[in-house]
């Protein structure tokens, strides 16, 4: 049992590592997004095709500006 | 004419095996490329093997069935954990050109993995470069097995269209192989923006697809985004420049 939750716990750890460590605020902002994306995808395809990429990019910015805060 | 019917049915689906197979696996390739060069080759072609014995176990398991797999979920679990990786990465990269953070920092990082591994032995194995990897390859390559199955079953071709399959990602490999060398000349960070801006790019798409958004262009999309993004990273590096030597706004 103690091997398991061994494991359970570094397996946990290594995606929390991998996609939330030190920028929590682009995680935050992609699962966000993607949640937007699927309520509105119905009849604004052509619009998200647009806005996706121009909302991500501002939460690169957000995160960059935030880093530069820090500093 | 029925030889002719036979060669032309023949040739549209050697035609159309190959360029999915090309399409693929050429996303693939630039993933593991772009990840073996900035973050190893050992872990990268590790998460290739890995993929291509898993992909082979389940086209020996499950065959035909893999048809019924939801490839949308998948697309969008996967095109959700490249495109956070890729912003983490475009976000160090724009620290580093704009003076936020130092760019020889891998010096460092460079010195205590080899101090690690020395310690450690041969058995350490870089968890990012590993996953990135097997994902990327496993995606691409389970859309080619279905594409081929696809394909190949309604056309009562499939031994034809899995060796054009083979062919197809065999010269793909070649072709990766030599491109690898050139990129040793690029350097470091500009070849980590590089695969920010493809990793982000390739999230993007995948997560839209796996919606259900049918991208204007289809695959040609991905070259759209990825200029998108180059741009947009380029604007954000001038003026956090701008920032850091106080130039007002």
């Amino acid at each position: 049992m103690k091997v398991i939750a061994k494991v359970a716990k570094a397996f946990g750890m290594f995606w929390w590592n991998f996609l939330v460590g030190d920028t929590p605020e682009l995680f935050v902002s992609v699962v966000a997004l993607l949640v937007v994306t699927a309520v509105f995808k119905t009849g604004h395809a052509r619009v998200l095709m647009v806005a996706l990429p121009l909302v991500i990019l501002a939460s690169l910015a957000a995160s960059v500006f935030r880093a530069i805060r820090r500093r | 004419m029925i030889l002719g019917t036979i060669t032309t049915s023949s040739s549209v689906l050697i035609l159309a095996v190959f360029l999915a197979t090309a399409v693929e696996m050429v996303e693939a390739l630039t993933i593991v490329v772009a990840v073996g060069h900035t973050r190893g080759w050992r872990s990268a072609f590790e998460g290739v093997g890995l993929a291509l014995l898993a992909l082979t176990a389940l086209v020996g398991a499950f065959g035909p069935a893999l048809l019924r797999i939801p490839i949308n979920n998948l697309r969008l679990i996967v095109g959700s954990v490249l495109l956070i990786f890729g912003l983490q990465w475009l976000r160090k990269a724009i620290l580093r050109s704009s003076g936020f953070k130092a760019k020889h920092d891998e010096d460092a990082i460079f010195a205590e993995t080899v101090a690690a591994l020395s310690q450690a032995g041969r058995t350490q194995r870089d968890s990012l470069a590993f996953v990135t990897a097997f994902k990327g390859v496993f995606l691409e390559g389970l859309e080619v097995v279905i594409t081929v199955l696809t394909l190949g079953s309604s056309a009562h071709q499939l031994v034809l269209a899995s060796w054009v399959a083979v062919a197809t990602t065999l010269l793909v490999t070649i072709v990766g192989v030599l491109v690898a060398r050139q990129l040793s000349s690029v350097p470091e960070n500009a070849m980590k923006m590089t695969v920010g801006v493809l990793l982000v790019s390739y999230g993007t798409f995948w997560c839209g697809e796996g919606l259900g958004i049918h991208w204007l262009g289809a695959d040609a999309a991905l070259a759209m985004l990825a200029g998108t993004y180059f741009v947009g990273t380029w604007i954000l590096i001038v003026i956090a420049k701008n920032v850091r030597l106080g130039v007002p706004q």
